[in-house]
């Protein structure tokens, strides 16, 4: 069975079972909330997934992204810059998103330092830089249009229930980028190089693409990716702390990872992602409607980060059986 | 006629060296259009290391290389690419997470520099190569899923597709049966009318006689024989390969009355696949098991190792009667098995020649072998290194730093480390020179010697006859015929099994 459909089965199990115990699961509303929360995650999920594909790991980007964020606010209003302009805090946050993957871009492309250790190193530099130089105090008077964007809803309306239903304006944009980054990824050959160096880095040099090139490719754009979801994160919650998303990537990494997308490299999609997030958006948000305590939820998502991993080493030697099986009657065949 | 034509392609007083260690000293070599040349020579001799500089995977340190004509002192991969050289690497150098289509048509994108891949498009360029080198192999599925022969077909057919005007094969056959092989061949004469220099490494002498036009032999990375192959003998092209006459008499040690079975495989069967077989192998007997591919002796071997479903019979060792549903169950019985696509499954390139030869006393005999310090483990690993005369400066370095024969040696000296009590060897010198081939012969001999006891699975009828006690062939999953000592001789072999 595919990692999609075995996904989109837990999603129906799993909100069966919240439904059965709460009737205000299967409303309107409930669904525009978890697409909501979301949106930040599923814009660095994309990040983190083309890493992935290509053999890598991040575990910098969510601190990429609250310094992106924060210091694109600090920026704001240090210059003075015009507060109703949405577009310039975005841009300011998608460039230093930019410059810092070009930072780990050096360190993995240039240094050959092994992604892991070079994203968790990077981290660490971009924490410290953001607190000591930028600032390390919470700013509650965001610029007034992220501050406004937060309520920027595509429709709203009160249902007969009498709770408000609102679906964010973002759910245009980021449909958007996530098709983009699809089509970037199964129909350009940068996209196609991603997988190859996935497979094999070896071979892929061997075919004459450009492995530095391609890292340094795949290192910025999830800079920008995680710059965009920083600011965006920064405009709906309506604050900058610059402590926030801290241990975020453990969410994230197992919504890409059960999504589909292996962690040896090579393999994963955009849809597997899309539901990935959603999935664990779901299980975060409504644990507690199912008795567990809030303090559980690292927990469960760990646990089923744990289980993604073990389906792929499952569905890894299964592939490997059936590779003999054909061989075999290849064998039989020209006898 | 050939030789007085000017060459093509051709390279002059190569020189490179890893680290200090000479790999090639003053290579001269030229190949034209429509000719097959083989590159011949003993492991580590130098063969692969000069395919990767005239493909531009290595730099030398002086010599020319000219290519359709033009004259570079080094090249980069592209460059070699945009004169129309390819290689077919001795891994296939492809990627198992594409589908067939991909892994043809990707190099055709990048080369075309097209920024944007059809799905329509790559099927159609996928659809025409393998039609133009006239195979017919599902191009939607997945790479992984797909067999040897297969893959080598994969890689030819993308190598045409890149405009290929030369073309290096890094030992194509070790994988393949004799019905690929055949194949194989069509292609590469095809290739080779339609005007392409196609340079053929192999170890396998009648091989590299039935296609190969011109030859030249390396020896410690300097060419020691070249010229017609019209002008060779098989036994003068071993002689120029090692420098001194390869014996080929048996060495079959003498068996003592009285030694006991080590394994005894009683009516066992597989359903379609293997059928009622019976044997027995008793200490220091060395057993040869061959038979056409898909004849069952691969599974045959792989059951006794408990990685073959079994329907029906038993197996027993040392006279105890044992269930063996698991590797780990053969290889706590004393059952010790070397698969026969080795380079790719039995080893850590990237890990220690050291650690690789310890690898499996360490992993698999854990209980037994736990209190052993790593300065013994050391110990064991050189003393493999020099009784296999593995070619290393250091045993350190990792594998992949070796020749590809010298890494074969590696799995042997692994699974020979661990003293089974029966040692199951399935193709034990594919891709070995011929000298080697006979080294690695004299080994198993005084492994048998010292009372364990061989299954040797093989295609390679010489190295039968040179070693074993008794033959069997297999066909269509019953042993067909059994050739004990006075008995074996290669025609008599060849006969039963065509
Ligand atoms: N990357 C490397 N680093 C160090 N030494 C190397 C490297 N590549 C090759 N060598 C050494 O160069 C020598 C020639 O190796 P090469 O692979 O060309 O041999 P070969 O003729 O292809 O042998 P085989 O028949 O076993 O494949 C060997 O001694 C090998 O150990
Ligand atoms: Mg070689």
């Amino acid at each position: 069975m595919r990692n999609e459909t075995v996904l989109i089965l837990a999603i129906v199990i799993f909100s069966l079972v919240i439904g059965s115990k709460s009737p205000e699961f299967f409303t309107l509303a409930n669904l525009f909330d978890i697409l909501r929360s979301s949106f930040v995650q599923l814009l660095f999920a994309l990040g983190v997934l083309i890493v992935i594909i290509s053999g890598g790991i991040d575990v910098s980007f969510p601190i990429v992204g609250i310094f992106a964020g924060y210091t694109a606010v600090v920026i704001m209003q240090k210059f003075e810059l015009d507060g109703e302009s949405l577009l310039i805090p975005i841009v300011l946050a998608i460039v230093i998103g930019t410059l810092l993957g070009g930072v780990n871009a050096i360190a993995i492309a240039g240094f050959g330092i092994p992604t892991l250790i070079a994203t968790l190193g990077t981290a660490g530099i971009f924490r410290g830089l953001m607190l000591t130089l930028i600032g390390s105090s919470f700013i509650s008077d965001i610029p007034i249009a992220l501050d406004q964007f937060s309520t920027a809803d595509l429709v709203k309306f009160e249902s007969a229930a009498g709770t408000l239903v609102r679906l964010h304006v973002l759910v245009i944009p980021i449909t958007i980028i996530t098709i983009l980054i699809s089509l970037i990824l199964s129909r350009t050959l940068f996209g196609r190089s991603v997988y190859a160096l996935g497979g094999g880095v070896e071979p892929t040099r061997r075919l004459g693409i450009s492995v530095k090139g391609t890292q340094t490719k795949i290192y910025l754009l999830a800079g920008a990716l995680s710059g965009l979801a920083g600011i965006l994160y920064v405009s709906l919650q309506r604050k900058a702390n610059p402590y926030d998303l801290a241990g975020s990537e453990l969410d994230i990494i197992a919504a890409v990872v059960l999504g589909g997308a292996s962690i040896m490299g090579g393999y994963g999609t955009v849809f597997g992602t899309v539901l990935g997030v959603l999935f664990i958006n779901l299980i975060k948000n409504n644990l507690v409607l199912l008795g567990v305590s809030s303090s559980w939820q690292r927990a469960a998502v760990g646990a089923l980060l744990v289980i993604g991993i073990t389906l792929q080493a499952i569905s890894e030697s299964r592939r490997n059986k059936r590779r003999r099986a054909l061989s075999e009657s290849e064998v039989d065949s020209s006898e | 006629m050939l030789a007085t034509q000017t060459a093509d392609y051709s390279v002059k007083n190569i020189v490179k060296s890893f680290g200090g260690a000479k790999a090639l000293a003053g290579v001269s070599m030229s190949v034209s259009a429509e000719e097959v040349h083989c590159l011949a020579g003993e492991n580590g001799s130098g063969k692969s290391t000069l395919i990767k500089i005239m493909s531009g995977v290595h730099a030398p340190d002086s010599g020319l290389i000219t290519l359709a004509g033009k004259e570079f002192t080094h090249l980069s991969p592209r460059q070699a690419v945009n004169e129309g050289v390819q290689v077919i690497f001795q891994d296939f150098s492809l990627l198992p997470n594409l589908t067939v289509a991909e892994n043809i048509a990707l190099p055709t994108n990048i080369l075309k520099s097209s920024k944007f891949i059809g799905k329509k498009e790559t099927k159609k360029i996928a659809e025409e190569a393998l039609g133009y080198i006239g195979v017919d192999i599902d191009i939607n599925s997945p790479l992984l899923e797909t067999s040897i022969a297969s893959k080598q077909l994969i890689a030819i057919a993308r190598a045409t597709n890149l405009g290929v005007k030369m073309l290096f094969m890094d030992e194509p056959t070790t994988a393949l049966t004799r019905k690929e092989v055949k194949k194989l061949f069509e292609v590469v004469d095809q290739l080779r009318k339609r005007g392409v220099a196609i340079v053929f490494v192999s170890h396998k002498i009648d091989e590299i006689q039935e296609i190969c036009n011109t030859i030249t032999v390396l020896r410690n990375g300097e060419v020691v024989a070249e010229g017609l192959m019209s002008k060779f003998k098989a036994k003068e092209i071993a002689m120029a390969m090692t420098g001194s006459e390869i014996a080929t008499s048996r060495i079959a040690p003498p068996l003592s009355k009285n030694s006991r079975a080590l394994l005894e495989l009683e009516k066992l069967t597989s359903i379609n696949t293997f059928d009622d077989v019976s044997f027995s192998i008793s200490e220091g007997e060395i057993i040869g098991l061959t038979g056409l591919l898909g004849s069952g002796r691969t599974e045959l071997a792989e059951a006794i190792f408990g990685q073959y479903p079994v329907d029906a019979g038993s197996i027993k060792v040392d006279g105890k009667e044992v269930t063996l549903n698991s590797p780990e169950a053969a290889l706590a019985s004393g059952i010790g098995y070397v698969p026969p696509d080795r380079l790719t499954q039995g080893l850590f390139l990237e890990q220690s020649i050291l650690r690789n030869i310890v690898a499996v006393g360490l992993d698999r005999q854990r209980g037994r072998w736990g209190g052993v310090s790593k300065s013994k483990l050391a110990k064991i690993g050189s003393s493999w290194i020099s009784e296999l005369r593995i070619k290393t400066k250091n045993p350190i370095n990792p594998v992949s730093s070796l020749s590809g024969g010298n890494q074969q040696r590696v799995v042997l000296a692994k699974w020979l480390s661990i003293n089974p009590k029966v040692m199951i060897l399935n193709g034990p010198t594919v891709g070995v020179d011929v000298g080697s081939k006979r080294e690695i012969l004299e080994i198993i001999r005084d492994r048998a010697q010292a009372g364990m006891a061989f299954l040797l699975v093989s295609d390679d009828i010489p190295e039968l006859v040179q070693i074993c006690h008794k033959v069997l062939v297999i066909r269509h999953g019953k042993i067909s015929k059994e050739f004990s000592d006075k008995q074996i001789s290669e025609s008599a072999i060849y006969k039963e099994l065509n």
